[in-house]
């Protein structure tokens, strides 16, 4: 059975692999309802579809992981079975994945080494490893932890991997949202290759201008069924979310011109030394956040991003207390908990294990930031119904879906926990917001509902300062651009007068940080909205 | 003469850590698979009431040696069943083998019980055996000490030499990602609980067989705890597991020697002494090597249900 919106299927040579009737159930939940599709050699080709839409549950059954209920995949015509991954490694597919498969204290090369051929280990792995990173600019030290690398870093050795086997077609989840619009740009030109090499690819990304750039064909998603099929290079944007939603994105409203209040937020020369062997200094990093200034931080992974935020957030404590200011108080000795009490609130890049425990309930969740601000305790017990009422007002301000009244945090999609744990923040009304990757791997709906909360923020008075790899985004929403480039920050910069390219530059470490921002091209005028919302 | 002294009581240093290695060994591989075998004890103790049983009916060590393995494998397999199997878990159903295995043990060497037999027999080579002062330590011992020696080195080499190593390793570490990747998740956890059972089942024939040639209950007298405690304490390294059993059973010997030639202390104090001794050795060599990471395997104790 087929979906009516599809247009006819091949016509043309047989595909390297066909995916036909494609059901799978989990219980009474159909996550695949009786999806086609098809995959040419020497094609990119986009899956797109909201979180939850039943993208990742294909590509699971694609790479031998999930067995679907009903329908047959095809390997250049031949029905084919696959009941592991290592058959579908067999049949040529490789995947990089989103939620990175890595094991935190083996090496990088250990990591690699363990879907390789028995043959190649060792030195010749290395060798393989080194002259892979060499071609493609893939750069990674074998013999690292992984424990030790940031995510940016992680998803290297993902690509690496699934490159070393040779794969006739590489599923790509996500594979753009931790890197940097250069380290993507690199990636391209190795996607590009391997396109002309004539390998399949299927690239699944919420950044929809780069399936536009990259892909010839699309299939959308929506609910587990095929809602539609295009060519992306000939849609908008816009167009595209539209279909993947199934309703318009709507535009990000521009905040009112927010009051700006004096400055709320304030580092002073903060040096801190590297807390571990691969970490990174903290360099003289001053800056200063107004209220209803939105101050964005860029930077390519692993340049002092988390050293800067547990250094706001309290996690580490300065040297002296002045170096970090809230409302004017030297704070840089207090914890985490006294600064929340400031005003202060504080989204971690990591969803699970560090903005939430992914075994515990919603309302646990609200506890573990709001206890010190909200009232959720009486004489030292915990009021579990406040608890519940406040994860009920975070659920309903900010659209969290989920399963059941309330669910482990573990067990909501990407999109949707990112909104409850930003949202368990903002709903306290801060005066300081301070966000590392907000909208790390979220979907196109999500991301937006997440940056205009933002906005309206700010347009409260609130001083938010978010740190983000992602340029577009903080092209939308930051007032004025930062650089972090290797433990120190540039001066700030007002987004009116520098330019995607600028910052570009200062994220590679190519201009002194503290300089003035290089003149490149003509005068920066308006800055480009966000992938979602071009049109 | 004092040279063939210090050699006597580094025999008995030795004879005392091998039943530690051996058992350490095999709950080594299980716990870098991710399963944490309480069950130990039990095992052990089963392997010492079978392992004399097959000895006494077919009057061979090598045998009773091998039944005492079987029976350890198959208690070991009960708990596979039940924890990597069913996802059962993991600290209970241990806990409950352990008991399970003293009762089992106690059943099948009833009839045993006051029997005595021949000790392992002792390797002897001529003029090496007898080298005045190492002679008997390297050249003189039972085959469950070479045995032990053996599975420190094999042991070490399977995890970081071998792909099957590794991926018993990583399996340990995070089973979602190994699983994702298409690894056999709990087929080597079965395979690594079944080694730990083995190997648990064989310290345990040698207490009956070569330590103290009778069978009596309960006989492993903690044996097993320890060897578990050795386990975390050494972070999972076999080298230093071997060391920390031979630190145990230096104690244990020295402390007997202080008691009977009567220190003042007082015996209980004493008794503590290689409880206390080989904690704090191994909790200093522990002590601040990494930054990060874990030192435990991450998975450990964690069951493990794939969705398909």
């Amino acid at each position: 059975m087929r979906a009516p919106a599809i247009p006819p299927l091949s016509s043309g040579p047989t595909p390297l692999y066909g995916a036909y009737g494609i059901v799978k159930r989990f219980g009474d939940f159909t996550a695949n309802d009786g999806i086609d599709l098809e995959i040419r050699a020497g094609e990119i080709h986009a899956l797109l579809g909201e979180n939850g839409a039943g993208k990742s549950t294909l590509m699971k059954i694609l790479y031998g992981l999930l067995e679907p209920t009903e329908g047959v995949i095809t390997h250049r015509g031949d029905v084919v079975r696959l009941p592991d991954p290592d058959s579908a490694r067999r049949l040529g597919i490789g995947m990089v994945f989103q939620h990175f498969s890595l094991c935190e204290n083996l090496t990088v090369a250990e990591n690699i080494a363990l879907v390789m051929p028995r043959a190649l280990s060792g030195r010749a792995l290395a060798a393989r490893i080194a002259a892979l990173a060499e071609t493609y600019g893939l750069h990674l030290d074998p013999a690292r932890p992984v424990w030790s690398l940031s995510a940016g870093e992680r998803q290297r050795i993902e690509i690496v991997r699934c490159l070393l086997q040779d794969p006739r077609l590489v599923i790509l989840d996500e594979p753009t949202s931790v890197l940097t619009s250069g380290e993507a740009e690199t990636l391209f030109v190795v996607l590009e290759r391997l396109r002309a090499e004539g390998r399949a690819l299927l690239y699944i990304s919420h950044r929809l201008d780069e399936v536009r750039r990259l892909c010839a064909r699309a299939t959308i998603l929506r609910a587990g069924k095929v809602v539609g099929a295009c060519d992306p290079r000939r849609e908008s944007a816009r167009s595209l979310a539209a279909m993947m939603v199934g309703a318009q994105v709507s535009a990000l409203k521009p905040p009112a011109a927010a009051a700006r209040a004096g400055e709320r937020l304030r580092l002073e020369r903060l040096a801190l030394p590297a807390p571990g062997l691969h970490a990174t200094d903290l360099r003289d990093v001053s800056l200063g956040v107004s209220g209803g200034e939105i101050l964005g931080i860029a930077g390519i992974a692993g340049n002092g991003q988390a050293e800067l935020f547990a250094a706001l957030s309290g996690e580490v404590r300065a040297p002296e207390a002045e170096a970090v200011r809230i409302d004017g108080r030297a704070v840089g000795h207090l914890g985490i908990n006294a600064r929340r009490r400031l005003g202060a609130a504080f989204v971690p890049e990591e969803r699970n294990g560090h903005a939430a425990a992914p075994g515990l309930s919603l309302s646990e969740n609200a506890v573990l930031s709001r206890h010190a601000t909200a009232p959720l305790t009486r004489f030292g017990l915990l009021r579990r119904r406040g608890a519940r009422a406040l994860a009920q007002a975070v659920i309903a301000a900010f659209d969290v879906r989920k399963a059941g009244p309330d669910p482990a945090a573990g067990t909501l999609s990407g999109g949707n926990l990112q909104k409850f744990v930003v949202g368990r923040e903002i709903l306290a009304e801060p005066g300081i917001l301070v966000i590392n990757q907000p909208t790390w791997g979220v979907d196109a709906a999500a991301a937006a509902h997440i940056r205009q909360a933002l906005l309206d923020l700010a347009a409260r008075g609130a001083a938010v300062l978010v740190i983000s790899q992602d340029l577009d985004e903080l092209f939308e929403i930051a007032g004025s651009v930062a650089v972090l480039h290797a433990g120190s920050l540039s001066r700030a910069m007002p987004r009116a007068e520098t330019s995607r390219a600028a910052i570009g530059l200062l994220m590679g470490g190519s201009a002194d940080p503290a300089g003035p921002p290089p003149a490149l091209g003509a005068p920066a005028g308006r800055p480009e909205p966000a992938h979602a919302e071009v049109s | 003469m004092s040279l063939d002294i210090v050699q006597m009581v580094l025999v008995t240093v030795v004879s005392a850590a091998t039943p530690l290695i051996i058992a350490a060994m095999g709950e080594l591989v299980a716990e870098r698979a991710g399963v944490l075998n309480l069950g130990v004890e039990g095992m052990m103790v089963l392997g010492a009431a079978v392992g004399f049983a097959v000895a006494v009916e077919t009057g061979s060590t090598l045998l009773g040696a091998v039944g005492g393995a079987g029976a350890g494998l198959a208690l070991s397999a009960l708990f596979g069943l039940l924890t990597v199997g069913l996802a059962a878990n993991q600290v209970a159903s241990g806990l409950a083998l352990t008991i399970m295995g003293l009762g089992l043990s106690g059943l099948a060497g009833a009839s045993y019980v006051g029997l005595k037999r021949e000790p392992a027999p002792h390797l002897h080579i001529p003029v090496l055996s007898d080298l005045p002062g190492v002679g008997r330590l390297l050249f003189g011992a039972d085959a469950f000490v070479y045995v032990a020696l053996a599975l420190v080195a094999g042991v070490s080499w399977f995890l970081w030499r071998t792909r099957a190593g590794l991926t018993l390793r990583a399996i340990g570490d995070d089973h979602t990602a190994t699983h994702a990747l298409g690894l056999p998740v709990r087929k080597v956890r079965f395979l690594a609980v079944l080694f730990g059972g083995a190997c648990a089942g064989l310290a345990g024939a040698y207490l009956s067989l070569a330590y103290t040639p009778f069978w009596a209950p309960a006989m492993t007298a903690g044996r097993g705890w320890i060897a578990l405690a050795l386990v975390v304490f050494a972070s999972w390294r076999p080298l230093r597991v071997a060391a920390g059993a031979l630190l145990f059973g230096g104690t244990t010997v020295l402390q007997l020697h202080a008691q009977a030639a009567g220190l003042g202390l007082p015996g209980q104090a004493l008794s503590a002494l290689p409880y206390i001794a080989t904690i704090l050795a191994l909790v200093l060599l522990s002590l601040g090597r990494r930054q990060g990471g874990s030192l435990a395997p991450a998975a450990l104790g964690r069951d493990f249900t794939p969705h398909r």
